[in-house]
């Protein structure tokens, strides 16, 4: 994993909000490398800054200082076909499915925006095909669904069809934001297969945004501790979860119930 | 709650602990607008003791938030009624009309605490005027600084500021007014409380502090047991002393947590307990096993086993006529295969 191209990195970024006494120091003088077709994962509490974080590396926010280089070279976001051709190349799944989608539109209409967005030219057969294709790839039949509502869709078919849907944009970066916190364990484990299929598929970059500990465990190559907007810990899955140094992380680790070890209530 | 004690006097079962709710085949079920009728509960029986935690696990859509709707009483439209008893402390609530309903038993006797209590609360009042409006219907002889004193004294025993009190709503972070809710919710002593995916919209540090609230409302005997509602499997084996696995409206499987997480015996608890993440060595070689397909729809009568669509050991048996609960040892499930069939399956499976 190590070898492969490092796609994105960022150097001392750091992003304020407000000025003067409300002046609140979201991320700070956070640096990092995130390598073609690994996965990441940046774990921390609420309000530690991983949303701020996944934004800025969205293009949705700007940094106060600091850079982002995408490829090696700074990332330009000042002209919008610019914007446009970096979120062709990532992509993202937010926490709550049931706003990410157009409630006024089909799904067969969601899912054939994102051939349009692409440009491509493709007879009809062709983008039913690549329709079909997509939601067999979630397990979604696409038969049953085409006419539907997104809110007639439970949680976890939703945010199934979110992948589908990045599995026709092909991005080089997916940003999953908390994307299995609203729906139950069982789906949970349906949503992190598919997820790990593309990753295997497209040689894609997932960068994780969670607080599930174990999940991220479970899915990532590289682990990320936030506290209060600093990095206090990172390096390979198994270094840190299962011998953690920062005292941080050895909290964030306990807090979490497991099976085979006792949960003591009482730290 | 008197004659319940007296009667198990009379009976000699001095060591048998008290029983506090006790669900006899309830039926509830929702009215689609075509009328039809969905059974999301169908024929669920319990009881739970004093000092118990009572576990409810499940995909969603397998009726576990409906049953703690029906639990309390609270049947508004679509959700209505078909059949069944529920009895807490000797009287069968289904019995008793609206009115009497809201003033003797909720918040009294069954208090709820529902996934996203703290948007519960109101921005424009202060905490303070949220315990002073309970208490007003439930104990008018107070006046409102004795209502202050007492509710400050409660907050301090739970670990909570009592300059909480005085807080807006939007002053707290989500785990504390989780937290604050809980304690307003059961500053009547409740017998019963329902949690249902209290700690879901939380982190893992916020999560475990409501917990520890919980355990601590138990251990100071301010509620007498706890329904505990999740699909969050550790959370819920460190929290729970019984688990009920519930399937499309029944409930397939109980025992203890020890028994449901290490040694299932339904196929369906098997399966469910394959989708556990935990971070301890070995999870990340462990392969993830996801549950094929979706829950049945309850509009269609399901002949035969509700999980046999899904059953990798399915058999023609399993869809004919009703599968019967089945009781080995301790444990009650509902399958057709003996226990020991099943864990041969099990370890097969394994290797």
């Amino acid at each position: 994993m190590k070898s492969a191209d490092v796609l994105l990195s960022g150097r001392n970024v750091t992003k304020v909000f407000g000025y003067g006494k409300n002046r609140k120091t979201a991320v700070q003088d956070v640096s990092f490398d995130f390598h073609e077709g690994e996965i990441v994962s940046i774990v921390g509490e609420s309000g530690s800054g991983k949303t701020t974080l996944a934004k800025i590396l969205l293009g949705l926010l700007k940094e106060t200082s600091g850079e982002i280089l995408y490829r090696g070279q700074p990332r330009r976001l000042k002209r919008h076909a610019d914007r446009k051709k970096y979120w062709k190349d990532i992509q993202a799944i937010f926490q709550d499915p049931f706003s990410s989608f157009n409630v006024f539109y089909k799904v067969e209409k969601l899912l054939l925006d994102c051939i349009k967005l692409q440009g491509l030219k493709v007879s009809e057969e062709k983008r039913l095909e690549m329709m079909k294709d997509a939601c067999s790839f979630v397990n979604l039949k696409f038969e049953e669904l085409h006419n539907k509502y997104p809110f007639e869709l439970s949680g976890g078919q939703m945010q199934r069809l979110m992948i589908a849907r990045i599995f026709m944009l092909h991005p080089k970066i997916l940003i999953a934001d908390e994307p299995t916190s609203m729906i139950d364990a069982c789906s949970r484990s349906t949503i992190l297969d598919m997820l790990l299929k593309l990753r295997d598929a497209n040689n894609m970059t997932i960068i994780f945004i969670t607080h599930d500990v174990g999940l991220a465990y479970y899915v990532s190559d590289t682990i990320y501790i936030m506290e209060k907007g600093r990095f206090v810990e990172s390096g390979p899955a198994d270094e840190v979860i299962l011998h953690p140094k920062h005292p941080y992380t050895k909290q964030l680790i306990s807090d979490v119930p497991k099976i085979h070890e006792k949960w003591d209530l009482a730290i | 709650m008197e004659t319940n004690t007296l009667e198990m006097a009379r009976s000699g079962v001095a060591d048998a602990r008290r029983t506090v709710l006790e669900v006899r085949d309830l039926k509830t079920y929702y009215k689609t607008r075509l009328k039809e009728k969905v059974y999301a509960v169908d024929g669920v029986s319990f009881t739970l003791e004093e000092d118990k935690t009572l576990g409810i696990a499940g995909e969603s859509g397998c009726g576990k938030s409906t049953l703690s709707l029906s639990l309390m009483g609270f049947y508004f439209p679509p959700l209505h009624y078909d059949s069944g008893s529920i009895i807490i402390g000797g009287t069968d609530i289904m019995k008793l009309g609206k009115e009497q309903l809201r003033k003797q038993i909720l918040g009294r006797k069954i208090a709820y605490i529902p996934q996203a209590a703290m948007n519960a609360l109101n921005p424009t009042l202060k905490i303070i005027r949220f315990i002073e409006d309970i208490m007003k219907e439930h104990r008018p002889e107070l006046d409102k600084k004795q209502v202050r004193e007492l509710a400050a004294e409660r907050f301090e025993t739970l670990n909570l500021s009592p300059k909480v009190l005085d807080a807006f709503p939007n002053e707290l972070s989500g785990g504390m007014k989780q937290r604050t809710v809980i304690a307003i919710s059961t500053i009547l002593n409740p017998t019963v409380l329902i949690a249902d995916e209290p700690t879901s919209a939380l982190d893992v540090t916020s999560q475990k502090a409501v917990i520890k609230l919980l355990k601590d409302l138990l251990a100071k005997q301010f509620i007498k047991s706890m329904i505990f509602i999740t699909h969050e499997l550790p959370l819920l084996y460190h929290v729970a002393d019984d688990i009920m696995v519930m399937y499309a409206g029944e409930i397939v499987e109980r025992g203890t947590s020890r028994q449901i997480v290490f040694d299932p015996l339904h196929p369906y608890t098997k399966r469910l307990m394959g989708s556990i993440i935990v971070p301890e060595q070995g999870m990340k070689t462990q392969k993830l096993a996801a549950i094929p397909g979706a829950p049945p729809n309850l509009k269609q009568k399901i002949v035969g086993c509700r999980f046999a669509d899904r059953c990798m050991y399915v058999t023609d048996a399993c869809r004919q006529g009703k599968i019967e609960n089945r009781t080995a040892g301790d444990r009650v499930y509902r399958c057709l295969v003996d226990p020991g069939t099943l864990k041969e399956w099990y370890a097969n499976e394994e290797r």
